[in-house]
């Protein structure tokens, strides 16, 4: 039970694009004019925005593929997604209401955006609960991705939620029309893909590392159901 | 006989089964109105509901007691069919698993109409004389059938489960919200008397949830009625 050498590549690699893309949102990326300073908790912001959202995908894919081919394997991709997910837009949703204090004046507003992407992460919070009510491990996994693929539909509503209704959540991809768009300087642009690409780079890191404690813990489990047998054989 | 009689005859049975079974007992629509009518009324009283406040919120109030009231039902009808080994008997029975969803979704929603029945003219009379309408009616056809398809698979799902009581509700609270806020934006654009091209948009989202989750219940049903 190794650390494969690809992933411990993969650890510095990860490392190393997180701080390039630290220096470039501090060092690199000038002073937004009207927000200042805090402006730069949207690099961070949006990248864990995408990297959750990109997690709940993940899932959706993986959970559709175990119901049709039943191998549990897809349903350690699925769990794996979701947590990953979950962390990265509780990141997503805090850093906004840092950002959005200053900006907005509070910490908290219920726009559709912030609202939309609440109810998400209660949704895959939800997973989590049934995963654990569940005892039958076959059941489980089952119910899990059926969950999943449900609740999956609350990840393009929040995508599109700021493009379909009057919000006052800035629009960042494919902006337009006369929506509260952001405006990068090319200087900008480079610290804000930079910042998508390292976080990609956590995304798969992580990942990694969570199928290879799925399978730990499945080996452990394995290893005490034969102890079990083991005493059970002795009494 | 082709198949899509059997099928259909399948999932009338089932329908009739649960008619009869809660004719005798009334235990599915009695509780599911009790507990909606004390919902009403902790509204009234815990925000303290001024007569203008009520014929604003009334649409809201509606919506809450009849999604709560819902779980109630939902964990009742699939729980006895689990706790009387009925769910095994259905599952060995010869006909399409499919049948089987759709005759208990069917039934969820004859429920969940029949205590609408009761429920608007009293809430009505209580909050806001203008719910009685066509357009009020027509959302809660359409958000009551979204919540049964929704409801039935996750409630399916929650009665196998060890916490099958605390289950249910936080399952289908966050699923079903989009139906929820496009209902309650719908039936008070009809209390407002808002032009229809206002109110159609809310509509299209009712149907559009609807559509996309029978959908996917045809896609998973499958899973959770596997035994």
């Amino acid at each position: 039970m190794r650390k494969p050498l690809g992933l411990k590549i993969l650890d510095g690699v990860t490392l190393l694009a997180f701080a390039a893309a630290a220096a470039l949102v501090f060092f690199y990326a000038p002073l937004e004019a009207q927000m200042g300073a805090v402006q730069k908790v949207f690099y961070f912001h949006v990248a864990a925005g995408w990297t959750g959202m990109l997690g709940f995908v993940v899932a959706a894919v993986t959970s559709a593929l175990y119901l049709i081919t039943r191998n549990p394997r897809w349903d350690g991709f699925s769990v794996s997604g979701v947590e990953i997910g979950l962390v990265f837009m509780l990141i997503n949703i805090v850093s906004g209401s840092i950002w959005a204090y200053p900006t907005w004046n509070t910490w908290w507003t219920w726009d559709v955006r912030l609202t939309t992407a609440t109810i998400m992460e209660l949704i895959y919070l939800a997973y989590g609960l049934l995963r654990q009510g569940v005892e039958d491990l076959e059941r489980r996994r089952r119910f899990a991705a059926v969950y999943a693929l449900l609740g999956f539909v609350s990840v393009p509503i929040t995508f599109v939620s700021i493009r379909l209704f009057n919000s006052i959540h800035p629009v960042v991809i494919g902006a337009g029309g006369e929506m509260p768009t952001m405006a990068f300087t090319p200087a900008m642009q480079v610290a804000f893909f930079g910042s998508l690409i390292a976080f990609s780079f956590i995304f798969v890191d992580l990942f990694w590392h969570r199928l290879l404690l799925a399978n730990w813990a499945e080996q452990v489990d394995a290893l005490k159901a034969r102890f079990e047998d083991v005493e059970g054989g002795m009494n | 006989m082709n198949r899509g009689r059997a099928f259909g005859r399948a999932v009338l049975a089932l329908v009739w089964k649960d008619l009869l079974a809660e004719l005798r007992s009334l235990e599915v629509i009695s509780a599911m109105l009790v507990f909606a009518l004390t919902v009403i009324l902790v509204f009234n009283f815990a925000l303290e509901l001024t007569p203008r406040l009520r014929a604003e919120l009334s649409s809201g109030v509606l919506w809450v007691s009849l999604a709560f009231s819902g779980t109630l039902g939902l964990n009742r009808s699939l729980g006895q069919e689990k706790d009387r080994g009925c769910l095994d008997g259905l599952l060995l029975a010869p006909v399409d698993r499919l049948a089987i969803f759709f005759g208990k979704a069917l039934a969820n929603w004859l429920f969940m109409l029949l205590s609408l029945v009761i429920l608007l003219p009293v809430l009505s009379v209580l909050y806001d004389p203008r719910l009685l309408q066509a357009g009020v009616w027509g959302v809660a056809l359409l958000g009551s059938l979204g919540y049964v398809v929704v409801g039935t698979l996750l409630a399916s799902m929650a009665v196998q489960a060890r916490t099958r009581d605390v289950l249910l509700p936080i399952l289908l609270f966050p699923v079903l919200l989009p139906a929820l806020v496009a209902s309650v934006k719908a039936s008070s654009g009809f209390l407002l008397g808002l032009p229809g091209n206002e109110i159609s948009p809310w509509l299209m989202v009712l149907i559009v949830y609807d559509l996309i989750f029978l959908a996917l219940a045809l896609f998973v049903f499958d899973a959770i009625l596997e035994e």
